[in-house]
């Protein structure tokens, strides 16, 4: 690899661009692949690797080649600063998650609930505007308060959210849908919502329901689970 | 969204970056393949430099050893080369790679 290559590789994953670096296994000659190159001979298969989060060799005209993607960082969006959403915000950075919390009830969006975290306390959906959202943005509504939940999952679910995940029981979730189908979202676009929560391995207390709920963040990244 | 936000003071390529910038050479070890119970995915690096100084994993500290000093031959004769280290369980404790697993490492030298 050229330094040059290393360096415009660094510039790109500072500003977040999501970049494949393609090298020659004999040569070691290298070049970025961006998500958007078209004329890129390995263009699909750079997509594939980022796709995957995965590095691959591709062999085309006798020539093996390293794709080694390089993703945005992870990033986990909750909507609603409530009990959950404290032990779930710690342990998602520490899986790798850049955690932001939103919510316009400042008695509840607070610097001592959240240390260290991006707080934003307008109203879910204006929050949302300002991020961009994109597969590797993680999605949750805790609040179960319609007002702040519904305009919030309207905008995820037209994103490329990897996953969007809703709080509530059975009964919520499937009035929460009616809602979200009056408002003319299809039951194709609805089922990318995981409502009730989490994995169903018993949760009860607040730190039990946010590692249920990572664990299925973590499954669908994985595709461990669909 | 800053630098330091971004990238973390552990970043592999941040501090192969800073290296060459203080005038040090530079090699890149990187998974390319695993087959079994190998503890570091494809993907995963290690930066290495003249002075066998290094940064990252590429094994979670079973064969880094062997592949810095492969990577000082890298770094010497400027050309890559790929290591296979496969595992039996006689060779386990030897090599390192108590897991059991195999892996590929490509090693190349930033020029």
């Amino acid at each position: 690899m050229k330094r040059e290559t290393l360096l415009a590789l660094n510039a790109a994953r500072r500003a977040g661009r999501a970049v494949v670096l393609a090298s020659d296994m004999t040569t070691a000659a290298a070049r970025l692949i961006t998500a958007g190159d078209k004329d890129d001979p390995l263009a699909e298969d750079a997509r594939e690797a980022l796709r995957l989060d995965k590095a691959r060799i591709v062999e085309k005209d006798g020539a093996a080649t390293m794709l080694t993607p390089y993703n945005p960082p992870l990033e986990l969006l909750i909507v609603g600063a409530v009990h959950i959403a404290q032990p779930l915000s710690r342990m998602a950075a520490l899986a790798g998650f850049r955690v932001t919390i939103i919510d316009p009830r400042t008695a509840f969006a607070t610097e001592e609930r959240f240390p260290g975290l991006t707080l934003l306390t307008a109203w879910p959906d204006e929050a949302l505007k300002t991020r961009a959202i994109n597969h590797r943005t993680a999605f949750v509504a805790l609040t179960h308060d319609p007002k702040l939940d519904d305009p919030a999952l309207a905008v995820a679910l037209r994103s490329e959210a990897f996953y969007i995940g809703a709080l509530g029981s059975k009964k919520t979730h499937a009035k929460r849908l009616d809602r979200l189908t009056a408002h003319g979202f299809d039951a194709t676009t609805l089922a990318r919502i995981k409502g009730p929560i989490g994995l169903a391995i018993g949760a009860v207390t607040p730190a039990e329901i946010a590692v249920s709920i990572l664990a299925q963040m973590i499954a669908v990244l994985r595709r461990a689970e669909g | 969204m800053s630098d330091a936000e971004a990238l973390n003071d552990d970043d592999v390529l941040e501090i192969a970056e800073r290296w060459l910038k203080e005038g040090h050479s530079v090699a890149l070890a990187t998974v390319v393949r695993t087959w079994g119970s190998s503890p570091r995915q494809a993907g995963s690096q290690l930066a290495i430099r003249e002075d066998s100084r290094f940064v990252g994993s590429v094994s979670g500290g079973c064969v880094e050893g062997a592949v810095v000093g492969e990577a000082l031959d890298v770094i010497g004769l400027g050309e890559p080369r790929t290591l296979h280290f496969g595992v039996t369980d006689d060779e386990a404790w030897a090599v390192g790679l108590a897991c059991g697993g195999e892996i590929d490492i490509f090693i190349e030298p930033v020029t």
